[in-house]
């Protein structure tokens, strides 16, 4: 059995996951800045990958980052690589995919972060920087984790945008969700079920720790989503 | 030391618009909550950036609009006890003074000691390891103190203090508290709804309401002159009525049955209301000012009676707890010394 697949997919999940914890943080912070009417703007638009189709996400991003497309033709023209087609398409599929996930978590942390906390650390003397990571996200660390887990997970079952984007090429492209498709298509049930199976087994161990966290969580009387 | 407040911020449903100067090391504003002076607080700490105003402190300017002086929190030297004390949650005690120690010399305010002198200072080395939500309201309270005087402040600001902590306690905490500040002995502010803690802590004091100043002075001043019936109010008069000019120190008290009162200063023409503190009725026959009871209402306390006479006015007389069962002896007649009524006008907000 060729296990290519597996590795694909948790590559993919997890350089999607990491891009998406650092960019999705990042977005839950300013918008909680933001006047109110900008903060439903950006969160509506920072919410929609989490409603729309995957099949859109995937049309919207080969109309960018296609070979004949603005993106896509630069970075051709420029680095003369391809943006679609290849296994790392897929990155850009699922971080958008699991964006919201992260960003709705997050927020949910930040939202419930006592502000009066950075107040007191700019009367103690400390800079923003020392704020953020040493009083700020320690404090919202079980809702930030629990937003990586669970776009972790979901990350590692993206399906629709990633096959629109990356297409299903054996050995190069193939993730578990693709693989599980191709093979149940050509009548490989014995094959395709032993990929349903690796997968429900990951999943479930995401799962798993998700659920430890937030009852941890309750136990400090936080909600982590 | 001197410290000189002008401040002007507006909001959709609030505005705050107060000016005040005060040359003691203890300053005191009293107001009812959502009066504004959490808002005065955060202003002078650089939290709340001001729509217009000058902050001084100590020959320092902190802000000033038309200078565009607008220093840093971090650089203020000031330092602010949150009403919950606002301690780093994810950090053990010891942490959260550590972490204070490193940003005083991040802002070049030099060596504030060790942690184990600070937490031995406030007493809490006991739970030195333990967090915040693990402390007792005492405990809370000591380490946000330790905090705050470990950054090395040279004005402290006192946000309601006591409001998160149990009724018994505070007595024997404010007492605490004062010790402390009287050992750091630095200037300091002090917020709060509470006219005891601030009449027992500060010795200037600010009146506030709907974030203007109603009166201003020494506290012992305008406790026993408030000026204005808002001010009465909050210093804790009970008793104020509507009045009528009847002649040369005489007044006639409209919401009071229309008794006629004597009062030791003439009523000027701006003297709309007169207030009578509950604990300044006495019973028994005055020479003048003797008010007679009627039908009383009694409510009991355990070691005061509250009594409403039928004319409305309200009198707090000393009770033994032994008397507890007893029923309350109702005089004929209470009186007030000329002396005790205290003249009020109707008196809107000062403008500033």
């Amino acid at each position: 059995m060729d296990l290519y697949p597996l590795f694909n997919s948790i590559r993919i999940a997890l350089l999607s996951t990491a891009v998406i914890l650092v960019l999705g943080t990042a977005a839950a912070v300013i918008v909680k800045k933001l006047p109110r009417f900008l903060k439903g703007v950006f969160d509506c638009l920072f919410t929609l990958p989490l409603v729309l189709p995957p099949t859109v996400v995937g049309y919207l991003l080969l109309r960018l980052l296609g070979p004949k497309r603005p993106v896509g033709a630069w970075f051709l023209r420029v680095f003369d690589t391809r943006l679609t087609m290849t296994w790392y398409s897929a990155v850009f599929a699922t971080a958008v995919v699991i964006f919201p996930l992260m960003y709705r978590t997050a927020r949910g942390a930040f939202e419930s972060y006592d502000e009066n906390l950075t107040l007191a650390g700019q009367t103690l003397g400390l800079g923003r920087a020392y704020i953020f990571f040493r009083i700020t996200v320690p404090c919202c660390r079980a809702g930030i984790i629990a937003g990586t887990v669970l776009s972790f997970a979901r990350a590692l079952g993206e399906y629709g945008a990633t096959t629109m984007i990356a297409g299903y090429t054996p050995g190069r492209t193939a993730t578990i969700s693709t693989t599980v498709y191709q093979l149940w298509r050509t009548d490989n049930d014995e094959l395709a079920l032993k990929w349903v199976l690796i997968n429900i087994a990951i999943s479930a161990a995401v799962l798993f720790v998700i659920n430890f966290y937030e009852g941890r969580n309750r136990k400090h009387g936080k909600s982590a989503v | 030391m001197p410290a000189e407040v002008m401040v002007k911020k507006r909001y959709p449903d609030f505005s705050l618009d107060l000016a005040f100067k005060t040359d003691s090391k203890k300053t005191g504003i009293l107001g009812a909550s959502g009066s504004g002076k959490s808002l005065t607080l955060k202003s002078v700490a650089g939290l709340v950036r001001p729509d217009d105003g000058r902050i001084k402190f100590d020959g320092r300017v902190l802000f000033d609009r038309k200078k565009r002086i607008d220093i840093r929190p971090q650089k203020r030297g000031v330092g602010y006890l949150f009403q919950d004390y606002a301690l780093f949650p994810e950090m053990t005690v010891a942490e959260n003074i550590g972490t204070a120690l490193y940003g005083r010399k991040k802002a070049g305010r030099g060596e504030g000691g060790s942690v184990d002198e600070i937490l031995e200072r406030f007493e809490i080395s006991h739970v030195k390891d333990r967090r915040p939500t693990a402390l007792s309201g005492g405990e809370k309270q000591r380490c946000a103190l330790a905090r705050m005087m470990a950054s090395g402040p040279d004005l402290l600001l006192l946000d309601e203090p006591f409001s998160a902590m149990d009724m018994h306690l505070r007595e024997g905490l404010r007492l605490k508290l004062k010790k402390v500040l009287e050992e750091y002995d630095r200037s300091f502010i002090l917020v709060s709804h509470d006219r005891d803690e601030i009449y027992q802590m500060c010795d200037h004091l600010v009146l506030m309401q709907e974030g203007r100043v109603i009166a201003e002075g020494s506290t012992e001043a305008v406790f026993a002159d408030p000026g204005t019936v808002a001010a009465a109010r909050l210093t804790g008069c009970k008793n104020i009525s509507r009045i009528e000019r009847t002649g040369d120190h005489r007044v006639k008290a409209l919401d009071w049955g229309g008794i006629e009162l004597v009062t030791e200063k003439d009523a000027g023409e701006d003297v709309t209301h007169i207030g009578i503190r509950a604990h300044d009725l006495f019973a028994g026959k005055a020479p003048v000012n003797v008010i007679s009871c009627g039908k009383v209402s009694v409510s009991k306390l355990p070691f005061e009676w509250y009594v409403t006479l039928e004319n409305g006015l309200w009198w707090k007389a000393a009770k033994e707890l032994s008397e507890g069962n007893s029923q309350f002896v109702q005089p004929e007649s209470l009186s007030v010394l000329p002396e005790k009524i205290l003249l009020l006008k109707q008196g809107s907000a000062r403008n500033t």
